[in-house]
């Protein structure tokens, strides 16, 4: 953790800092002073076993949990800073932060191209969008995402008649939609085929640079296919930091992560 | 801006619907007296209350439907809107009542010296419209805005609304709640100055629940084919995309929750000088449930389903409870299981339903062959 805070001095900016942030539900620390640095542009992936607070970590930077202690910070491009842990989870989505969930939520009654109408960077008012009218550039913007992910064929057909890995992928293109800073994406490839996990892994990483991205994941093939940056986690807090080799021969990751097999299953 | 054919077909549809409806008044007015083409003045106001039925079911649909907020107050909104209406229509009635006072004869029953306060605009008939949809509208905002906020969704939302039904009802059941305890309003005399009992009144309350269909398809698909009515659907389908897209989901089920409420108040509005009358009983919490059968039996999420399911039912009903009445429960029962089982799209779903049967059947036959 220590050498961690290293990355304060680093030449690149950071987007969000998260110190010290703790909660518990009831009683259990599902998050215990976690303290997690992102850099602008960068794609982090985050592993740890099943109960390690990964899905609790994104639900607070999205407003949807409120941290018991600590301060989630966004940093914008102007120099300002962001408290996110008091905002709402519209509110934090519309600073542009985007999230996928791990089962595909999508609108399976809307064609692909109204799912991604409904995700543009738009005024999202109740008036706003009662007197909304397509505009050439949100046409040519959606046109643009869906051959980003690779639909541009479906684009009438209801979201609901494509295949898993295609939902997953339209979930993707309507976070791009909304021209986020910082994505948070968890699980992408569950469910998926070896074919289809290997063209998230390419559309993952195409991204990088362009937005910022946090991936949370399971399968080690594609954390190994993404990996830059791995951090993973444990019992609420970061175990350890660094290359995907690096994290993988560790000890300690090998004896709460990789080597949970042996054991009987953690807490859940 | 250019009609699509779709559209085209849809003003047509809308435009031979209201012509049909139009033939049972004119029928009434000039038709023969007797034979298969009469039309009685009872019959017309039996099928105008049909129609403020149907617009009942349309705005439930417009939540259940279309936002998947399954809601059992809509019965409430209705009687709101209906004794709104009978306010206005008992002080019409002026010194003609049982006692001669210029007070409701309930009024007088019970001991009332002068007309309570809040009673007083309804003396005039513009207030009266006003109040017909903004009462709805002002309980739908205040509890909505509660609900949402505190992200009630799903059955909890559904049985929140139900008890707010019955405490409602029970409320009004009171004597002393100064809207005619469970006798409620009736004996009523004169509309807008004409005489509330008369061939011409009845056509006209029947024209205007007509039209009433009519701006409630409009608002409704006018709605839809925004791209709030595609919020909507989106939250039917996945409200936690929509909120993580930016959207303040809450803002957008209110609006919605208010003007369906705003829909049933002004259904409710027609539906009492139609029937003669209000009293508590119809905002029983079973009567909300049988909006939901009426829309389930139409074809839920279908612009057209609801109609057809309000008129259908209660034509069935209004049969059954003549010709066989102790089985009426049995059969609405019936009805809506069948529908559950069978018709998951109601009855505006079949031809669907059968056209991908028979296609299926028939791509089945060609790969075996």
């Amino acid at each position: 953790m220590l050498a961690y805070h290293t990355s304060l001095y680093r030449d690149t900016p950071l987007i969000l800092s998260v110190t010290g942030v703790t909660k518990a539900f009831d009683g259990f620390k599902a998050i215990d002073d976690l303290n997690f640095y992102l850099e602008q542009g960068e794609l982090r992936t985050i592993i740890g076993p099943n109960g390690a607070g990964k899905s609790t970590f994104l639900d607070i930077i999205t407003g949807r949990t409120r941290p018991d202690s600590g301060t989630v910070v966004m940093h914008e491009q102007d120099g300002h800073d962001l408290n996110l842990s008091k905002m709402r989870e519209f509110e934090i989505n519309r600073l542009g932060i985007g999230r996928k969930f791990q089962t595909p939520s999508i609108y399976k009654s809307h064609t692909v191209y109204d799912n991604l109408v409904l995700s543009l960077n738009k005024e999202r008012g109740v008036f706003a969008t009662l007197f909304y009218r397509e505009s050439k550039q949100d046409r040519e913007r959606i046109m643009e995402v869906l051959k980003n992910v690779g639909l541009e064929k479906r684009v009438n057909d209801l979201a609901g008649l494509l295949s898993h890995g295609q939902k997953q992928w339209l979930e993707i293109g309507m976070l791009l939609a909304q021209d986020p800073r910082l994505l948070l994406i968890d699980e992408p490839a569950a469910g998926m085929s070896d074919e289809e996990t290997e063209r998230t892994g390419e559309l993952l990483l195409s991204l990088e640079k362009k937005h910022s991205l946090i991936v949370i994941e399971h399968d080690m093939e594609f954390v190994r296919q993404i990996a830059r940056k791995v951090t993973v986690l444990h019992q609420g807090y970061v175990l350890k930091e660094g290359s995907f080799e690096a994290v993988k021969s560790n000890p300690e990751v090998i004896e709460v992560y990789l080597g949970r097999k042996g054991k009987k299953s953690q807490q859940n | 801006m250019a009609l699509s054919t779709g559209m085209k077909k849809e003003m047509g549809t809308l435009c031979a619907v209201m012509g049909l409806l139009m033939l049972i008044p004119l029928l009434n007015a000039i038709g023969p007296i007797s034979g298969p083409f009469s039309v009685s003045s009872f019959e017309v106001s039996l099928w105008g209350k049909y129609l403020t039925y149907a617009v009942l079911a349309m705005s439930l649909n417009l939540l259940w439907g279309y936002t998947g907020l399954l809601c059992l107050c809509q019965s409430l909104f209705f009687a709101l809107g209906g004794y709104a209406m009978g306010m206005y229509l008992m002080l019409m009635i002026g010194e003609r009542g049982a006692y001669k006072s210029v007070l409701p004869d309930f009024m007088v029953f019970l001991g009332y010296q002068k007309l309570p306060l809040h009673w007083e605009p309804f003396y005039n008939f513009w207030f009266t419209l006003g109040a017909i949809l903004w009462v709805p509208g002002l309980i739908a905002f205040a509890f909505g805005f509660l609900a949402f906020r505190s992200r009630i969704k799903g059955v909890y939302f559904s049985i929140l609304t139900q008890a707010l039904t019955y405490a409602a009802c029970l409320m009004f059941f009171r004597n002393d709640f100064t809207f005619g305890g469970n006798n409620g309003f009736t004996d009523f005399k004169d509309i807008l100055g004409f005489n509330i009992n008369s061939d011409g009144s009845i056509r006209g309350l029947f024209i205007a629940s007509a039209f009433l269909v009519l701006i409630t398809y409009l608002v409704t698909s006018g709605l839809l084919a925004t791209k709030f009515g595609k919020v909507q659907q989106a939250i039917r389908d996945s409200e936690n995309r929509v909120l993580y897209s930016g959207y303040s989901t809450t803002s957008f089920k209110l609006t919605i929750f208010v003007i369906s409420a705003m829909i049933a108040g002004a259904a409710g509005a027609l539906y009492v000088p139609q029937v003669g009358g209000i009293n508590p009983s119809v905002m029983e919490a079973a009567k909300s449930l049988e909006v939901v059968v009426w829309v389930a039996v139409g074809g839920r999420g279908t612009k057209w389903g609801p109609v057809i399911g309000a008129v259908l039912v209660n034509f069935i009903k209004s049969y059954t409870t003549h010709a066989f009445p102790d089985y009426w429960l049995i059969i609405m029962g019936g009805m809506f299981v069948m529908v559950v089982l069978f018709m998951p799209y109601g009855i505006v779903g079949v031809y669907q339903q059968v056209k991908s049967y028979l296609a299926r059947n028939r791509s089945f036959e060609t790969t075996t062959v």
